[in-house]
């Protein structure tokens, strides 16, 4: 762990101008979806990044490949800053990171032909000859598990799992070292999921890959990830190993969370013990001023002097797991 | 390191030049291949197309047959009715009389003369009040209404298309100033302008023939291009807006495509069938805005034909005396047949690119 890790988010924010605006004017109101986060990824491992709609997973995703230009703050790729990277600088990173995309029925150009689309990546970096391209696509095909002699078929000849595999080939073209996965199984059937996950295990294996897996799903964090980093209205309130996070959360948040999860035995279902949390999700557009999930937190009064309200609290590090809360480590 | 070992792409030995030999044995059906079978069943459709086709081609081979010269006069006192076709084949010789014509028609019109030598059609359609045949203006003049049509279109699809497709992928700013340039564009009145420029045109005739080679015909077509790539940029723009945050254009960008790529290689592509279905209802209205010019005297001149020259040519012979119904009828009617056919290909042709009536026959 002492050397720099692979990707390393540090205080990162992206504000959209939302609402009306005038001719000329300023709009009114920042909605600040990624209202500084922080997280980091080991080379080789898994990061689930979790939380409910609308917390601002996607737009991490997205500023991390560089589709949204981050407002401010950090995004370290094996040491090197991200943000502020022209198009240009932005190019020797693409072939590093690369993206898999949640809607398998729109990733995929439907004029193409999935050669097209496999081959696209080499020619606009511009690596091989066109003849390896087409050899080097049928090859993508049979890593992802699909016949490599429908190479010459249409996205829309495709299913949904077979048209996410080859949004994965696509994505492993350029022989990247981070994946981002933006809710990579969410629109697909359960059954499909399971064998799109187990792909991607293989696949980490296999081509030394690394992951930032974004869900909203726990079980397949549970399955896939190595840590998970939870969000909530914009911010990470707790990082940890994958075992800390679900057997023994630390944050308010991370635990009303998995007390959501069902359990399957109708016993245990029955027994346990469920946070059901009061009020709504506040509006990012209006963040609350103090820790953002303060006023539903069923624990703020734990702290003295109103404290939560007032102060935002900091991802702290402590025992190698982090954590934004005043409440005391034992609670 | 990932990629960088060879042994990782190493799978299971396969020989993959062979799978890709095999692999031309699974062709996969483009969805322009799906839309041009769902066109052949629409039976409206289909007939359309195949109307155009027949009208293409004998506009195209228009000096190749075998019929009166469009300008031929023969001064007789009145219009001469249409006749039964088989009563009356051949009479009169061939004068190949035309106006100035390209190296290709008179090469045409030399063949014909070498294939039918003076043998040609009767007065089928009927004549008009200067004796010269109807039919053979008709042809003639559809050769004018496809050149306008063909213009226009080029228009649309090389400015129109490329200018939309920018603004609507860039976005914001540029986006804004492109799209008032074309609404400032939009808001000149066109009529006015053609009468403006014409004007000028036949006022200073001579000197801007002789010195910069722009006669009437030049302003005409130029006019025509300057407005109808409009409307085909606005329609771009709009698909493109709502294509250009779709996964696949995001993917384009994650892989480090240029703004040039991924509109020209992404975008057009996608929004061509809306173009092709806006192309097929913009042509019909192209080819009334020439006949409208025309007719108000300042479009296609005579000797030279065109459809609205014919409309004024019949409007003048109809009186309460006697109605030379020929001469309005014929025009009329294959310049209606022509737009109806457009519009009903374009309505086939929208169903059938429609992504949503995909796999349904």
């Amino acid at each position: 762990m002492s050397s720099a890790p692979l990707l390393d988010v540090r205080d990162l924010h992206k504000h959209f101008p939302v609402g009306e605006k005038g001719l000329f004017g300023a709009h009114k109101q920042l909605l600040k979806a990624v209202n500084g986060v922080s997280f980091s990824l080991e080379r080789g491992q898994c990061l689930g990044l979790v939380g409910e709609s609308g917390c601002g997973k996607s737009t991490v995703a997205r500023a991390v490949v560089g589709l949204h230009p981050a407002t401010s703050g950090s995004i370290r790729f094996d040491g090197n800053e991200l943000v502020g990277l022209s198009t240009r600088g932005w190019l020797p990173y693409r072939r590093k990171i690369q993206m898999i995309f949640q809607d398998p029925y729109a990733s995929l150009d439907p004029r193409q032909t999935v050669s097209s689309i496999l081959t696209e990546p080499s020619k606009i970096h511009g690596l091989s000859k066109p003849r390896e391209r087409k050899l080097h696509a049928m090859q993508l095909l049979e890593a992802v598990g699909l016949n490599p002699r429908h190479i010459n078929r249409y996205p829309h000849e495709f299913s949904g799992g077979q048209r996410q595999r080859i949004g994965i080939a696509r994505a492993l073209a350029l022989e990247p070292e981070l994946l981002i996965c933006d809710e990579p199984v969410s629109a697909l059937d359960v059954s499909i999921q399971a064998q799109i996950i187990n792909l991607m295990g293989e696949l980490k294996e296999r081509f030394n890959l690394s992951y930032l897996f974004i869900a909203h799903d726990l079980a397949v964090v549970r399955h896939i990830c190595d840590s998970v980093a939870v969000m909530y209205l914009g911010r990470v309130v707790e990082q940890a190993s994958r075992d800390e996070i679900f057997n023994d959360p630390r944050h308010p948040y991370t635990k009303s969370l998995l007390s959501a999860v069902p359990v399957p035995d109708p016993e245990l279902e029955r027994a346990r013990e469920r946070i059901v949390l009061e009020g709504d999700v506040p509006s990012p557009l209006d963040p609350p001023p103090g820790c953002s999930f303060a006023p539903r937190c069923p624990w703020r009064h734990e702290v003295p002097d109103d404290r939560c309200n007032r102060e935002i609290p900091e991802l702290v590090e402590r025992d190698g797991r982090k954590r934004s809360c005043f409440l005391p480590l034992a609670h | 390191m990932a990629g960088k070992n060879p042994k990782s792409w190493d799978l299971g030995g396969k020989n993959f030049e062979e799978l890709a030999s095999e692999a031309a044995k699974f062709k996969g059906e483009s969805l322009w291949q799906d839309a041009w079978r769902r066109l052949k069943a629409n039976r409206t459709a289909w007939w359309s197309l195949l109307f155009l086709g027949v009208f293409m081609t004998i506009a195209m081979i228009a000096p190749l047959m075998p019929i009166p010269s469009p300008v031929f006069l023969d001064l007789q006192l009145e219009p001469q009715p249409p006749i039964w076709p088989w009563t009356n084949f051949g009479t009169g010789g061939f004068e190949p009389q035309y106006w100035e014509l390209s190296a290709l028609d008179n090469f045409m019109v030399d063949t014909r003369v070498a294939i039918f030598g003076d043998w040609q059609t009767g007065p089928w359609l009927g004549t008009d009040g200067k004796g010269r045949d109807i039919l053979s203006r008709i042809i003639w003049g559809s050769r004018t209404s496809i050149l306008v049509s063909l213009a226009a279109a080029f228009c649309s699809l090389a400015i129109g298309v490329s200018y939309g497709a920018v603004a609507g992928y860039l976005g914001g700013r540029i986006d804004n100033l492109m799209m008032r340039v074309v609404d400032i564009l939009y808001s000149i009145p066109f009529i006015f302008l053609v009468i403006f420029l014409i004007t000028i045109v036949n006022e200073y005739r001579a000197e801007l023939e002789d010195n910069y080679g722009i006669d009437r015909e030049t302003v005409f077509y130029v006019v025509i291009g300057a407005v109808y790539w409009l409307t085909m940029a606005r329609v771009v723009r709009g698909q493109v807006l709502s294509l250009r945050n779709q996964e696949f254009i995001e993917a384009a960008r994650v892989l480090g495509a240029s703004t040039a790529r991924i509109v020209f290689v992404h975008l057009v592509p996608n929004v061509l069938s809306i173009v092709i279905v806006y192309l097929t209802l913009t042509i019909p209205a192209v080819m009334l805005f020439e006949a409208f010019l025309s007719f108000l005297g300042l479009g296609i001149e005579p000797p030279k034909v065109s459809w609205g020259i014919l409309a004024v040519d019949g409007s003048e012979m109809v009186n309460p005396v006697k109605l030379y119904w020929w001469l309005v009828l014929f025009p009329a009617g294959a310049m209606g047949t022509t737009l109806l056919a457009l519009n009903l290909l374009g309505d086939g042709l929208r169903d059938a690119l429609d992504p949503k009536m995909r796999g349904r026959d």
